[in-house]
């Protein structure tokens, strides 16, 4: 990996109040090409309301998000897109008439590729997914977890320079959760793209992150390598609750 | 049997018809969550075309005076036109506002223009002859089907064959179709919002000018009101079938065709005269049933 090459993504001082309540208030947040960031924190922690920040769904006020030093928090969430954030869904909302070849066509068409051109590389990303024999299913007949699947190579068809994943693991089966595990061990190198990865379960997280940052209640509670979220006590205590030091043991 | 075939080829002409109309509204709606209401107006304008302006009940012809192959061509161009300038003037100003306000905006494009004819044509139903040649029977295996009705199957079909062909293997098609599932996640990935709408809008004036060129050679009249039923009919059609499913339309549209023809062929006669009620009866039936339509998987409720 060329450091000088890496592009960079931030977010700073991240306020965001639907109504009077602090949804974020102050966050902090920086995303190299080349990194998996783990985003963790308790339900209403406010990791959706990030994601949702930094692809242009909802903006922040005040604070700032930047991309490779330009300021592009007032873009909306297509020109977001446009700019190389690219991002999944808690739902994988697929075009479900289309096939799932066709999904990624449409990715491959809309960041300018010739129709063959953008096939052949829905196929591509569907042969390294294992998804290749499902190409010409109907979105519709997936299996929940195929459909999960078929949602990050969607995105990453758009070969953006940030993905975002929005808990991608959520009702999976171990078996399933391995092989999305390799998948996206496997993001930055192939799409050459930073990861910012929203995730419950720990087993992945603790898997394939190179950092993870800790939210609660809105405000940014620690960052720093894996091993030593696992053994950080305010984050214990604060996010995994206070009889889970035992259950952290386990992990 | 033989009454049966013949009501049967009725039914699937008619159904044709319907099922272009239905991919017209269809199309449209997919694209923008608009209802447009002025599809009907595009037919009776397409219609009108033909002639002359003027309050003659039996007026002179205008584009209806051309060869049929500069015919068709003009009064397609004109709807098509007169599609797209709707859409740009009328409905691109308030697509983000809420559905209410756009099927607002359609009643009120669509009096504009029914307004529109009246001034210029007058009010009272016109007679108009064009394509005559095509009125009279052909004789097949032993029936007899008029000359209009093989073509508007024939053109319908054509139509439809090509549209499966433009939706399945373009760019362009494969981007429309994903826009009209899902119109926001189709713009984060890059497909042009304002092309497809006006795509949308273009292949729904071409089959309304389509439409009305075989309504008049079908019918030799004019009449202010004369798209409205077929896109009331339309509209039905793309609710049975599941309102932003594109087969989905073309299936409802065959469904309310056969429906309406069948009906009228073998309800009693005492009844016949309530035919459109009996089949809009049968469509609440339908969607009481399945209120999301015939062809419709449902979605998954989801988090921004």
């Amino acid at each position: 990996m060329v450091i000088s090459n890496r592009k960079t993504l931030e977010a700073k001082n991240i306020h965001v109040s639907f109504g009077g309540i602090h949804a974020l208030s102050g966050v902090d947040l920086s995303l190299a090409t080349g990194d998996i960031l783990g985003l963790i924190g308790p339900n209403g922690a406010g990791k959706t309301t990030m994601v949702n920040v930094l692809t242009g769904f909802q903006r922040p006020k005040p604070g700032a998000v930047i991309l490779d030093g330009r300021d592009v928090s007032k873009l909306s969430a297509p020109k977001m897109a446009r700019a190389g954030i690219g991002r999944s869904f808690q739902a994988a909302r697929l075009f479900r008439n289309l096939s799932v070849l066709e999904n990624l066509t449409v990715a491959g068409l809309g960041i300018g590729l010739s129709k063959a051109k953008a096939t052949e590389q829905g196929r591509e990303i569907l042969r390294w997914m294992s998804l290749v024999d499902q190409a010409d299913q109907k979105a519709s007949s997936l299996s929940y977890s195929s459909e999960r699947r078929v949602s990050i190579a969607r995105a990453v068809a758009l070969r953006p320079s940030f993905l975002l994943l929005d808990e991608p693991a959520s009702g999976m089966n171990e078996a399933e959760c391995e092989s999305l595990m390799e998948i996206i061990t496997g993001l930055p190198k192939r799409v050459e793209c930073g990861v910012l990865l929203i995730e419950h379960n720990m087993q992945v997280i603790m898997g394939v992150c190179d950092r993870v940052h800790v939210l609660d209640g809105g405000k940014s509670l620690a960052e720093g390598r894996p091993e030593e979220i696992r053994s950080n006590a305010v984050v214990l205590r604060a996010y995994l609750g206070e009889d889970a030091s035992r259950k952290n043991t386990r992990i | 049997m033989l009454y049966f075939l013949q009501v049967s080829i009725d039914a699937l002409a008619l159904g044709s018809l319907y099922a272009l109309v239905a991919l017209a509204i269809g199309l449209v709606f997919g694209v923008m969550r608009l209802i447009n209401f002025a599809q009907a107006d595009y037919i009776t304008i397409g219609a009108y075309s033909l002639v002359a302006p003027s309050t003659a009940a039996v007026p002179a012809l205008m584009f209806g005076a051309l060869h049929w192959v500069p015919m068709v061509a003009v009064v397609l161009l004109a709807v098509t036109v007169l599609a797209l300038l709707t859409e740009r003037l009328a409905f691109r100003p308030l697509r983000n506002t809420d559905t209410t306000t756009l099927l607002i905006s359609s009643f009120a494009v669509s009096y504009f223009l029914q307004s529109l004819v009246l001034m210029l044509h007058g009010g009272r139903p016109k007679t108009v002859s064009i394509g005559e040649g095509l009125t009279s029977a052909v004789e097949l295996f032993g029936l007899r089907i008029p000359g209009i009705q093989l073509l508007t199957m024939v053109v319908a079909m054509a139509l439809l064959v090509v549209l499966v062909v433009f939706l399945k293997k373009t760019s362009l098609g494969v981007q429309l179709r994903a826009a009209s599932e899902n119109f926001e996640m189709a713009r984060l990935l890059g497909v042009p919002a304002n092309l497809v709408i006006s795509i949308a809008f273009g292949i729904s004036g071409i089959l309304g000018g389509t439409i009305s060129i075989l309504f008049v050679v079908q019918t030799g009249s004019l009449d202010v009101r004369m798209g409205l039923m077929p896109a009331v009919y339309a509209f039905f059609a793309t609710v049975i079938g599941g309102i932003g499913s594109l087969p989905g339309a073309v299936l409802g549209g065959y469904i309310v065709g056969i429906l309406s023809v069948l009906l009228q062929a073998y309800l009693p006669v005492e009844v016949r005269p309530f035919r459109d009620a009996v089949v809009f009866a049968i469509v609440i039936i339908i969607l009481l049933v399945r209120p999301q339509g015939l062809f419709v998987t449902g979605g998954a409720k989801e988090r921004v």
